[in-house]
């Protein structure tokens, strides 16, 4: 499948000894569609238990709507046992705070083998829970997880702090220290990568977690708790709640003895956490948030190149994704061609089941997320925009909806201005350098953007032009573990991935000794 | 490092002591049954003879047995590697298009393979260089697993950075790998130095022609091995064992050789400069030789001084660039640190490195057991007082008497050259300016130690010295993250951690004329 193609060729832009016998297409096994749940309870102090009210709470198969099994369901009364047992991990002299940060990075190093090592199943998983085809959480989500984790384990040694000349006879210097207890709230979309973007800087860096993983899609985050316990990880480093926003989550936000909160999700939910921090004890908090991230195609763009890169840039992971070029602007002179040519790429999207190799798209992720995606589909016809293609359900059980594309597209239709999270594709159509930066930044989100053009001064100009956190010239959704993503405006706050992504786990010490003669 | 070892074996529990027993008795199996993995030049991942035919011989310097010969690589061989290691780093070739995080990942593997083999190349590099069997396998290879570990992680971490130039341009570096770096290494520590190496240099993308010492090439043709298992591409690194004057002298004076780093004596050191300006101005780097002040105030704790002191001279048979060879002990204690390090340095106990409980093995060579035994005549002829030790253990070995001499003035020999040999020298001093000018008073400038429970004093002397390295109440503490290197005649640049990147890196701004900037 060309989508597919589009993904592999994007992990893997050039064949490397190394990449090419572990990714390439041939090596992806054959899923079993019923993969056996191993772990549904609370995991706390590397040890599994039931919620303190004995309640579960059941997860689904987006594909079919049917119940997979129950699930332990974390509330008020477990966030604090686990924030318990991550304190105490923490504690000053206990064995995490002692072990050499070379050895931090030794774990997480185990856990991206482990996690390598069990690529088809948690796959299975994944698409089972999530509704994602398997073919990309085998060969997209699960070796990015494994770099991810691979990236963080050498910085663990390699996060340095710095000696400082300062004025007067004294010597200064920095310790890079952790925060301490990070409460991380990730969301349904990309289950298994969200939860190493969060745990690879955290613990390379030395804290403590206590995770609350999406109420849609608990299962992957189980089965790695099981291999963070298999490769040696102290008890109460790691502690991983399933459970709802409203209970689990805030107690999270509002806890006392967190130090840290970290969210991925929508920005009304942002706002919670924030607010949260401030009337509780004033926790660091990051947020990555929503994004209705233009995507700008100039008329000299190589246009196969760019009506395939936005048709992947907004239909990737049905539509699911906080950085989905959901505004793809595109200069008058090519805008009828590139409609064309955007709606037959559509129309050939291959919708269906995800354990399906041929198959590009698999249902929404539940029943809410299904109803609002129609819901904007409906204010899109009405607010008077063209619908070129799709615009219904596309089967008769399960969240699938048709690829749909909406042209002649207004700035001031809800469709151009809120997160829609599905696969609606808008096209805007524009004529000038200048206006089209106006337009792209008139949102208040400013997580990702895009540029297609082969104009050197073009690219330039547009790339900082744009009030955005990433900004793609040529290529979208392009991620590396070493590249750091985050929002500007109402997008987020704080960077995850990166070197800058350890910035948002660190406390800086100055300590300061007075010396009898200070020399250069 | 040394108290590593005796900590585990005295201290230890049963299960410890059971693992170092297993360890021996297995090494001694493998002594037995030994088997040289290579014993040819390691050119473009291929095993290859030496152009000239000719072979050397290696020795195991414990009994003097001829170990095996191993093929002579000489110019012309060095040409033949260097063509290997430019094809290896043309544009577009494997290793230059490889991700980053996949030439870390090779060093990762690397690793793995040495950590599965870390007995068997323990056991070579005992039998090769006559050092302790137990602190081969605990402190060499320990250091070497962790140090193709470290630089591992690094690779996908070499960032440039975009730079807020004056005007209407867009500007960025790129880290980029120097080419083909040669690189010599020396035998007292054989495998790590070759991971020291190697691993900086790969990890930036750089490709490699290493010559080990042609008293030690078995550990670093073993590792050549390991190389090619791990999946690096032909050309990346090309291992050629041989002699200094023949192919390091090639390597060195070689036109289309980037950069030279070398580890060795400061005089050829000093040869490896000159080869460098004589030919295509290669950069180099340099970690040559040291006479390291080890200065002990009276309020420290003087077992501890005592002990460290000891080791920080008699790890590694005294063959360590590093070693504290000019001890200044504060004189209210002076007396009662001798009298404790003598009896220290009468208690180590000689024999087979491959045997428990012995502590000191032989010196690598007749050279350089000739040179320790001429200098410790030379202490005597100048007036130092010889505590103990002070000739060789037996007549038909290589092996030398710990030994210690006190009432050492600044201006003997033994205080002033390099003797890298199992030989101590106690010297007084009385106020801490002294004791400052003193241990700068050398051209060389590699490492230093201080002991003293006093934070003024402490940080007084390490900002005063003129060294790489300052061990405050700790000697020989190093590990892959702190920087390595000396002031002065000990070196230019810094091996390990961060640091050492930066001597593996071409930096290239790249400036784009933009049609309008903004911040």
């Amino acid at each position: 499948s060309t989508m597919l193609r589009i993904v592999l060729s994007r992990t893997l832009p050039r064949i490397s000894g190394i990449s090419n016998c572990q990714y390439s297409a041939a090596a992806i096994p054959v899923p079993n569609a019923q993969p056996e749940v191993h772990y549904n309870k609370l995991f706390i102090n590397n040890e599994w238990q039931d919620a303190v009210s004995k309640r579960s709470f059941p997860t689904i198969n987006p594909a079919t709507g049917e119940v997979i099994c129950q699930v332990a369901e974390a509330d008020k009364a477990d966030v604090d046992k686990a924030v318990k047992a991550a304190r105490e991990a923490f504690r000053f002299g206990s064995p995490w705070r002692r072990m050499d940060a070379s050895d931090r990075g030794l774990l997480l190093s185990r856990l991206a083998d482990a996690i390598e090592r069990d690529t088809a199943y948690l796959a299975e998983l994944e698409t089972l829970d999530n509704g994602k085809p398997y073919a990309v959480s085998y060969s997209v989500d699960v070796p990015m997880v494994v770099k991810c984790l691979r990236y963080y384990a050498g910085w663990a040694d390699k996060w340095e702090g710095k000696t400082i000349p300062i004025d007067g006879d004294f010597f200064c210097y920095t310790r890079h220290e952790p925060i301490g207890v990070c409460g991380q709230i990730i969301p349904w979309n990309f289950p298994l990568l969200m939860q190493a973007w969060k745990l690879g800087p955290a613990l390379a860096t030395g804290n403590t977690v206590v995770m609350k993983v999406a109420e849609q899609t608990p299962l992957t985050a189980l089965y790695v708790a099981s291999l963070i316990k298999e490769v040696g990880f102290p008890p109460g480093v790691v502690n991983i709640l399933p459970g709802m926003g409203p209970s689990a989550g805030s107690a999270i936000t509002s806890h006392m003895d967190v130090d840290k909160v970290a969210f991925t999700g929508s920005t009304e939910v942002g706002h919670l956490i924030q607010q949260a921090s401030g009337s509780s004890n004033l926790k660091k908090v990051t947020l990555e948030l929503g994004g209705k991230s233009p995507n700008i195609i100039m008329s000299d763009a190589n246009m196969a190149e760019a009506v395939e890169q936005s048709h992947f840039a907004l239909f990737f992971n049905q539509g699911q994704c906080c950085c989905a070029g959901s505004r793809t602007y595109v200069q008058d002179t090519i805008y009828d061609e590139f409609m064309e040519r955007s709606v037959e790429r559509a129309k050939s999207r291959v919708v269906g089941d995800p354990f399906n190799m041929k198959t590009e798209q698999g249902p929404q992720v539940d029943e809410e997320q299904f109803k609002k995606i129609l819901g904007y589909i409906s204010s899109g016809k009405r607010e008077g925009a063209k619908l070129m293609c799709g615009g219904g359900v596309a089967a008769d059980r399960g969240y699938f909806i048709q690829p749909t594309i909406f042209g002649d597209v207004q700035d001031g239709m809800t469709i151009a201005r809120e997160e829609i999270f599905g696969p609606v594709m808008q096209i805007l159509k524009f004529k000038t350098l200048e206006e089209v930066v106006e337009r792209a930044n008139d949102t208040k989100y400013g997580l990702a953007a895009a540029v297609f053009t082969k104009d050197i001064d073009k690219a330039h100009y547009i790339s900082s032009g744009l009030r955005a956190g990433t900004v793609w010239i040529n290529c979208y959704d392009v991620f590396g573990a070493q590249a750091p993503f985050g929002g500007y405006k109402y997008s987020g706050n704080g960077r995850e991935l990166g070197e800058y992504g350890l910035d948002n786990y660190t406390e800086v010490k100055t300590v300061t000794i007075k010396v009898p003669q200070k020399n250069s | 490092m040394s108290v590593v070892f005796t900590s585990l074996w005295q201290d230890g529990s049963q299960e410890q002591r059971n693992k170092l027993r297993f360890l021996l008795t297995a090494s001694v199996l493998l002594l037995c049954l030994y088997v040289i993995w290579g014993d040819q030049i390691f050119i473009d991942n291929e095993w290859h003879e030496s152009c000239s035919g000719r072979k050397m011989p290696v020795h195991n310097p414990a009994t003097g047995d001829l170990l095996c010969e191993v093929e002579e690589a000489d110019t012309e061989d060095v040409d033949k590697a260097v063509r290997s290691a430019r094809t290896a780093f043309q544009l577009g070739s494997p290793w230059r298009c490889m991700d980053a995080s996949d030439r870390g990942l090779l060093l990762n593997r690397l690793a793995d393979l040495v950590e599965r083999d870390r007995l068997r190349l323990a056991t070579l590099e005992a039998l090769d260089s006559g050092k302790i069997f137990l602190m081969a396998y605990f402190v060499d290879l320990m250091a070497t697993v962790k140090t193709l570990r470290y630089y591992g992680g690094w690779a996908d971490k070499v960032q440039g950075k975009t730079i807020p130039v004056d005007g209407e341009y867009f500007t960025y570096t790129r880290h980029e790998p120097i080419g083909v770096c040669g690189q010599i290494i020396p035998w007292n520590f054989p495998v790590m130095m070759f991971a020291w190496k190697i691993a900086p240099a790969l990890c930036c993308g750089n490709t490699v022609i290493i010559k080990p010492a042609e008293q030690t090439p078995l550990t670093a043709l073993h590792m050549a091995c390991l190389i090619k298992e791990a999946g690096f591409p032909p050309g990346v690194v090309n291992v050629l064992p041989g002699y200094g004057p023949t192919a390091g002298n090639a390597i060195a004076h070689h036109m289309d050789i980037d950069k030279i780093a070398f580890t060795g004596s400061t005089a050829v050191g000093k040869l490896v400069q000159k080869a460098a300006g004589d030919s295509n101005l290669k950069r180099v780097t340099l970690e040559l030789g040291g006479k390291n002040p080890n200065i002990v105030f009276a309020d420290c704790d003087l077992e501890y001084a005592v002990e460290q002191a000891h080791s920080g001279l008699f790890f590694n048979q005294g063959q360590c660039c590093l070693a504290g060879s000019r001890v200044f002990v504060e004189d209210s204690i002076y007396e009662e640190f001798v009298c404790r390090s003598a009896e220290k340095a009468r208690n180590k106990v000689l024999g087979n490195p491959l045997v428990p409980g012995v502590d000191q093995g032989p010196q690598i060579d007749q050279k350089q057991f000739d040179k320790i035994l001429e200098l410790i005549e030379s202490g005597k002829r100048e007036g130092a007082t010889l505590e103990c030790g002070g000739g060789p253990w037996d007549r038909n070995s290589l092996f030398i008497q710990p030994t210690v001499f006190s009432n050492v003035t600044d201006d003997m020999r033994i205080a002033k050259e390099e003797i890298f040999g199992p030989v101590q020298q106690i010297m007084r001093f009385h106020s801490v300016n002294e004791v400052i000018q003193r241990a700068n008073a050398t051209h060389y400038g590699l490492a230093a130690g201080v002991f003293t429970n006093d934070i003024d004093k402490a940080l007084t002397v390490s900002s005063a010295l003129q060294a790489g390295m300052v061990w405050v109440n700790c000697y020989n503490a190093m590990s892959t993250q702190c920087p390595f290197g000396g002031f002065k005649m000990s070196g230019n640049g810094r091996e390990l951690g961060e640091y050492a990147l930066q001597e593996y890196t071409e930096v290239k701004a790249v400036t784009i004329k933009i049609s309008q900037k903004n911040s």
